[in-house]
Parts: C-alpha cells; structure tokens; sequence
C-alpha cells in the first residue's frame, strides 16, 4: 500500500512537473499556432535565474527565503524573455509556420550554447530549504517534500490560468482567439497584443518549471530545458494541443504511467510507456496533433 | 419620410466607402481585377453575382484580410494601409458568411467581447435581438443557424458603425428567418450604411437601394436595385437567375 502511495504521490508530482512545463506551449500553440521550440531556453534562463539569484543572495537570507525570492525571479525573468521573445522574433514570423520552426529551434541551440559559454557544461548544484530535501510519511510511504511544492505551483498555475481564461477579458480573447483568430480581428480586437501577453505567461511557467526542475534534479543544467521539452510536447499533443485542462489531465497521466511503469516493469520502461501513450492516442484520436489548427 | 440635403439640393451623396481598381491574388489566381466601385452613405448596396465572382473577395479585401492592391477609402480617407483592426475600430463592421460565432464561448460572451462591458444586457441587442437576451449563457456552438447569425449581426452591432459589411446573412436559413434577418437588416441600415453579398433576390429587391454586379472579378452592373429587379432579361444576363422562379422559392 505504501509503495502504491509513493507512486502516485511521486508520479503526480513529475506530473506537476510537466504541467508546469507544458501549459505555456499548449497556450502559445492554442492562441498562435507557433510551436515554440525555444520553450526549453526559457526553462533554462529560468532556472540559471534562479540559481543565480540562491547563489548571489546573502547566506545570512535563510535558503527558505532565498529560494521564495529566486522562485519569483524565475518566474520574472522567463516572463520578460518570452515578451522579448515574441516581440522580437517570432512578430515578423507569423502564419510562416518553417521559418518560426527554424528560429525557435536555432534560438533553442543558442541559449544552451550560450549557457555553456558563460557557466560551463557541468551542473550546478541547487541548494534547497530542509524541509524540501525531507520526506513526509503519508500513509506508510515516505513521500520526498519537493512533490508536495511541484503539486502546489501546478494547482496555483491551473487555477490562475483557468481563472484568466474565464474571468477576465484577456481570457476571452484568448479563448476566442484559440477558436478563430483572424475573426477576432475582423470584430476590431488587437490579438497582436494578446499574443505577447500569452508569450509572456508561458514563459513566466516555463521559468518556474525551469527552477522546480532544478530542485527536483538537485541542480540545473544546460541540457535540462531539452530533456522535460521533449515531456511538455508528449504532454501537450495527448492532451489536445491548446487545452488547458486537456494539458492538465495528460501531464498527470504520463506522469503517473512513467513512475508506476518504472517501478513495476524495469527502470527505463517508463519513458518507452509514455511514448507508447503517445502513439496510442495519436492513432485513437488522431485530431490530437492538430488541435485548434 | 425626412428629405436629405441631396435630396433638396440635387448633389450626389458623398459615397461612404470609394473601391478604387482593387486587384486580389491568391497564389497563381487573380480573384479581382480591377474593381471599382461606391457605397452611398445611406441604405443599402447589394454586391451580387454567381458563385465564385468574387464577392466575399471583395468584402474581405475591403477590410484588409485578403491582400489586396489598389484604393480603398472610406468616408474620404484611404484604409489602405490600414490593419484590420483599425479599420474595424474606425467603423467598418464586418458580418462574415457562415456566422464564425465563437461556438465554445456563450452568447453572453460572443457579444461581450466586441461589447465589453456590456453583451447581452446591451439595449439593442434587447431591441433586435430579443431571443439572444434568454439565450444569454448558451454556447453559441449549439444555437440554430438563425440564432447563430442573429449573434453575428448582434456583436457588430455592439460598436459604433460608419458602415457594415455583411456577407450572405440568408444562407442557409428557414425562410422564416431570412424575413426576420432581412427586417433587422432593413431597421440597421436606417442608422449605418450596408455593403450587403446577398444570393437571395427577394432579399435584394425588398431592401437594397443600390447595387453593384461582379462577374469574373470585375464590376459588370452598377445601378439602382429597383431598375435591376424590374428588368428579368438584365437579371438573368447578369445573375443567371429569373426573378419570377426566385420570388416563388
């Protein structure tokens, strides 16, 4: 029973994880059809912000407190790179589906390379409160604390995004603009705002899912962006590409299928399960690709 | 019935949108070629001919979502460089064939989004469109056809119009409701200009004022509604259609 527990606890946090990971890509592709294959140097820059501010604050802060303000920086910093982002590079890039393919992945390889210029190759140790390097027992099962932090930030990202999306006007427009952009324009609606508006909060939760990778990896690397991009794509087409809460279900899905596949068949397994997943609801639902374009 | 300055004067209104030799392409085919042609600043104008003339071309390329060469005014200034969102902002409504309602959004919301703070709650929406306002939180998605259109034309209605651009409005619709359209349609056009794309006859006969034909992406008639109409041999040469068969459908 306990081991049941631990997964379960422990599958929904890597479940979290990819949530936290993949919302921003299912909203850009939703709102933009742009799949944004930088979305991995977001979660770089978020969790070398990160990592930097621990580093940079004063010890005497409490790491408890450092880690609060460096979640915040994260967050900031991969908000402020994807406005930039898509100000910059993908604005004049619109409706040219190749070339924004090219920049996002060329900008992707950049940002690691530049990462590794300016911090080196190797990872780097992230420090973390007590309390989060512990376990908790939950019934039987001793269930490291992280996954409780990872659950909560994917709850609070779930609601605040369902919140945006049907109590504000913003989210309107987004809403509106995942079913039929060009109509939202002919009714006289700036969706051009609302595209770097929508950048902007997927790169704000690619940057916390960047710092929250780090502290479930215990360190940050150049590489890491790459490997949970990879999770945040299978995530966002088997939950229907531009839905939240299909985004929501299919992350805790292949989190759950990769712990338990690990545990119960052999270590590895679980990668091959989530991929097997993949392909079977590409071929029961094969919509899923397509999405709202 | 109010006499207009022209009317007492004798001078040709001012035309509120000037098409000026407007050409449209699309990959290896040239849609329009050349189109020229005027909206009077009040009633109606019916752009009409056969399918694929060119007629929802040209509305779209009026407001920038086909691309387009050659000018457009309106009311004096050229839009031409205008976005659609500016055009649309500066008075241009625009009521597009099929409806395009937002079917996952309700009605509340369709009209809210053009309408802001007000939607369904909005005096004219209550005075055009009574059957939206107890549909207010149904998804837009599962309205009827008629009820579709009727939030279609309601959310442009939500701003303020310098003239409205309304594609096939009748399509597909019982013919109880085609007279329904047709009289919001006719109470509209009383405070905005209507550049109307309309295949149903009666429709045009009963409210249009003015038309303009197209045949391959060319203006082959301009004129008044009435003298179209009253004219079965011009209406079959120009629209391969008898007025007699349409008014028995």
């Amino acid at each position: 029973m306990s081991d049941v527990v631990l997964l379960v606890v422990t599958g929904l946090g890597l479940g979290a994880l990819y949530f936290l990971a993949a919302s921003g890509l299912s909203l850009i592709y939703g709102l933009m059809g742009v799949l944004n294959f930088a979305h991995g140097a977001f979660m770089v820059a978020g969790a070398y912000a990160g990592w930097l501010t621990m580093s940079g604050l004063p010890a005497s802060w409490g790491v408890g407190l450092r880690m609060a303000v460096a979640i915040a920086v994260a967050v900031a910093v991969g908000a402020l790179i994807g406005f930039v982002v898509e100000v910059v590079l993908i604005r004049p890039l619109y409706r040219r589906h190749i070339q924004q393919v090219l920049v996002t992945v060329g900008l992707s390889l950049a940002a690691v390379a530049a990462v590794q210029g300016i911090w080196g190759s190797d990872a780097h140790p992230l420090e973390k409160p007590r309390w989060l390097a512990s376990t908790t027992d939950l019934a039987g099962a001793q269930v490291p604390n992280d996954r409780f932090l990872f659950i909560a930030a994917a709850v609070l990202l779930f609601s605040a995004l369902l919140a945006l999306l049907h109590f504000t006007r913003l989210g309107l427009v987004i809403r509106a603009g995942v079913e039929n952009r060009t109509m939202v324009e002919a009714l006289g609606i700036n969706v051009q705002r609302t595209f770097s508006v929508v950048f902007a909060i997927g790169g704000a939760a690619a940057g916390l899912a960047g710092l929250l990778g780090g502290v479930y990896a215990n360190s940050v690397s150049p590489l890491q962006g790459g490997a949970m991009l990879i999770y945040a794509f299978i995530v966002v087409v088997i939950g229907g590409m531009g839905s939240l809460t299909g985004t929501a279900v299919a992350a805790v899905a292949v989190g759950l299928v990769q712990q338990l596949a690990n545990y119960y068949a052999a270590s590895g397994v679980g990668d091959l399960s989530v991929v097997l997943l993949l392909a079977v609801v590409l071929l029961v639902r094969p919509a899923s690709m397509q999405g709202a374009h | 019935m109010t006499t207009t300055t022209h009317e007492r004067t004798g001078t040709p209104p001012t035309p509120i949108l000037e098409v000026d030799d407007l050409h449209v392409r699309y990959g290896g085919s040239h849609i329009l070629q050349g189109v020229s042609f005027a909206v009077p600043a009040t009633g109606v104008t019916a752009l009409l001919g056969r399918n694929g003339v060119g007629k929802t071309t040209t509305l779209k390329a009026i407001l920038g979502l086909a691309p387009r060469t050659g000018g457009v005014a309106l009311d004096g200034d050229d839009i031409t460089r205008w976005s659609v969102t500016r055009t649309v902002r500066e008075g241009v409504g625009y009521v597009p064939e099929d409806r395009e309602v937002f079917g996952g959004l309700t009605v509340d919301e369709n009209l809210r989004l053009v309408g802001g703070d007000v939607g369904a709650d909005a005096p004219v929406v209550a005075e055009l469109f009574p059957d939206l306002v107890n549909r207010r939180a149904q998804k837009a998605g599962t309205l009827s056809g008629g009820q579709q259109q009727m939030v279609a034309l309601a959310r442009v209605l939500l701003r303020d119009n310098r003239l409205l651009l309304v594609d096939e409005p009748t399509k597909g619709l019982a013919p109880k409701l085609v007279t329904e359209v047709a009289d919001v349609l006719a109470r509209v056009a009383e405070t905005a200009p209507i550049l109307l794309v309309e295949q149903n006859l009666p429709v045009v006969r009963r409210i249009a004022d003015t038309v303009v034909v197209l045949d391959a992406g060319q203006v082959v008639h301009r004129g008044p509604a009435e003298e179209l109409m009253a004219d079965p041999d011009l209406t079959r040469e120009l629209l391969g259609v008898s007025m007699r068969r349409e008014a028995r459908q």
